[in-house]
């Protein structure tokens, strides 16, 4: 380990810590905003529910390096190819905790809100969405951390964030900035899953861990 | 780059040259290594993993370590991994450039899904269902062959098809460290800015994946006995562990 390498940079390293954070919020943010409505036609039409799971599993499947490289000659090597990329792999995540989420709400409830007068949408936001919140968030942490792993790989088509150093350390054989953009990048793995806990908690004080 | 109008007549073109079916550099060498790498390293990682997962689930111990392995798997990029054990164990050695710590970056990758999923499946196992068995008088051998692996073996397989499927895609990555495998193809593509040459590879890494997938799921309902096949699995349980 140099550490004249890690003084000489340290600009460099929160610069990059930054880039990595705003590509994961945008990624999973988007991310939620495609598995809602996904979940809740899965639940709707039952029939939907095997074509939507298998599209995204399918999606899931695919190696990352292989979906960036498919989109490289149609968006370049740009925040967009890496956006799309990144918020394929939370689809299948997202949509199967919302769905399960969903459904573990337990019948008596439903109808206790319907007879109490709910709507269906009243019923979903005020009664059902929140005590489907630990399974959603489990799955939105799921998501992050899997989602701040993959950034690192973006670095090859020029993005990455703290990739970009492991990329660094791979093309000059140079251990510093190798080890530190590893130990960043599992850094914000754990304080990223720790904090959603804690959020989770704070929103919906019901939920068990 | 261009919007390339002409890019699916080149990757045909591609995967029509000759040349590119040939010798250490074509497709079939390159599929080859990367089906061999990958899974030689899901064995020895089944080989591994499997019994710790087993043995505690069964036993009921380090729950907590068993349980967490997979989340601290994943918070670990499979790049980091890739290019730590390079840097580790060097680059020559049997059985070929970069083989080395590919394989053992793999089989580090694979372990712990397989050990929290085989841990989850084994704890999962119905109480009730344990407690006549051993008050049928079954031992620990009998009750961990005939009843409880049996039961858990939806999610024993869930963990192998995760950890299968992680595995083809992080040897496409090992190209990126120094190894060759389909990844190969990638990686040079976007050195030489040949866009056929990275769809094509991209075409050829992802179909091996689904193959994989595919195939596996196909392992399971074979091996998953019928009366546990209706059964589903409740989702967020399956994913608390994938």
């Amino acid at each position: 380990m140099r550490w004249d390498w890690v003084r000489d940079h340290g600009d460099d390293i929160l610069a990059a810590t930054r880039q990595h954070v705003e590509l994961t919020l945008l990624a999973v943010a988007l991310g939620l905003v495609l598995s809602f409505p996904l979940g809740l036609a899965a639940r709707r039409w039952r029939r939907s529910e095997g074509p939507i799971l298998g599209l995204t599993g399918a999606l899931f499947t695919i190696p990352s390096l292989a979906l960036f490289a498919l989109l490289v000659p149609f968006t370049g090597l740009s925040r967009t190819t890496a956006e799309i990329g990144l918020v394929s792999y939370t689809l299948l995540i997202l949509v199967r905790n919302i769905v399960a989420g969903l459904d573990g709400v337990p019948d008596d409830v439903r109808e206790a809100a319907h007879g109490m007068g709910y709507r269906p949408l009243g019923q979903l936001m005020r009664v059902e969405l929140p005590l489907a919140v630990p399974v959603i968030v489990a799955g939105i942490r799921i998501a992050t951390v899997t989602t701040i792993g993959l950034v690192t790989v973006t670095g090859l088509i020029g993005q990455g964030g703290l990739g970009a150093f492991i990329i660094e350390g791979i093309n000059r054989d140079f251990r510093t900035p190798l080890v530190v953009g590893s130990v960043c990048s599992v850094a914000l793995a754990v304080v990223a899953d720790v904090a959603l806990a804690a959020a989770a908690r704070l929103v919906a004080p019901w939920s068990r861990p | 780059m261009v919007p390339p109008v002409s890019l699916p007549a080149e990757v045909v073109e591609w995967f029509t040259t000759a040349e590119h079916w040939r010798g250490d550099f074509g497709v079939p060498h390159r599929l080859t290594e990367h089906a061999l790498m990958s899974f030689a390293a899901l064995a020895a990682a089944i080989v591994i993993g499997l019994p710790v997962g087993i043995w505690l689930g069964h036993r009921g111990r380090g729950g907590a370590v068993a349980i967490n392995l997979a989340n601290v798997g994943r918070a670990v990029p499979s790049l980091a991994i890739l290019a730590l054990t390079q840097q580790a164990i060097g680059l020559s050695g049997w059985p070929g450039f970069g083989a080395r710590p590919a394989f053992v970056a793999l089989v580090a990758l694979a372990v712990p899904p397989l050990v929290t999923n085989a841990y989850v499946g084994m704890r999962e196992v119905d109480r009730d269902v344990v407690e006549a068995a051993r008050g049928m008088g079954m031992t620990g051998t009998e009750l961990l062959r005939r009843v409880e692996l049996p039961i858990a073996l939806p999610l024993i397989m869930a963990g192998v098809r995760t950890a299968a499927v992680q595995v083809v895609a992080t040897a496409t990555l090992a190209a990126v460290t120094a190894w060759g495998g389909l990844g190969r193809f990638i990686v040079d593509g976007f050195g030489q800015q040949d866009n056929a040459q990275i769809v094509a590879g991209a075409l050829l890494v992802g179909l091996m994946a689904l193959v994989t997938e595919l195939t596996l799921a196909r392992v399971q309902r074979a091996v998953v006995s019928e009366g546990l096949r209706a059964e589903k699995i409740r989702v967020d349980e399956a994913l608390a562990a994938a």
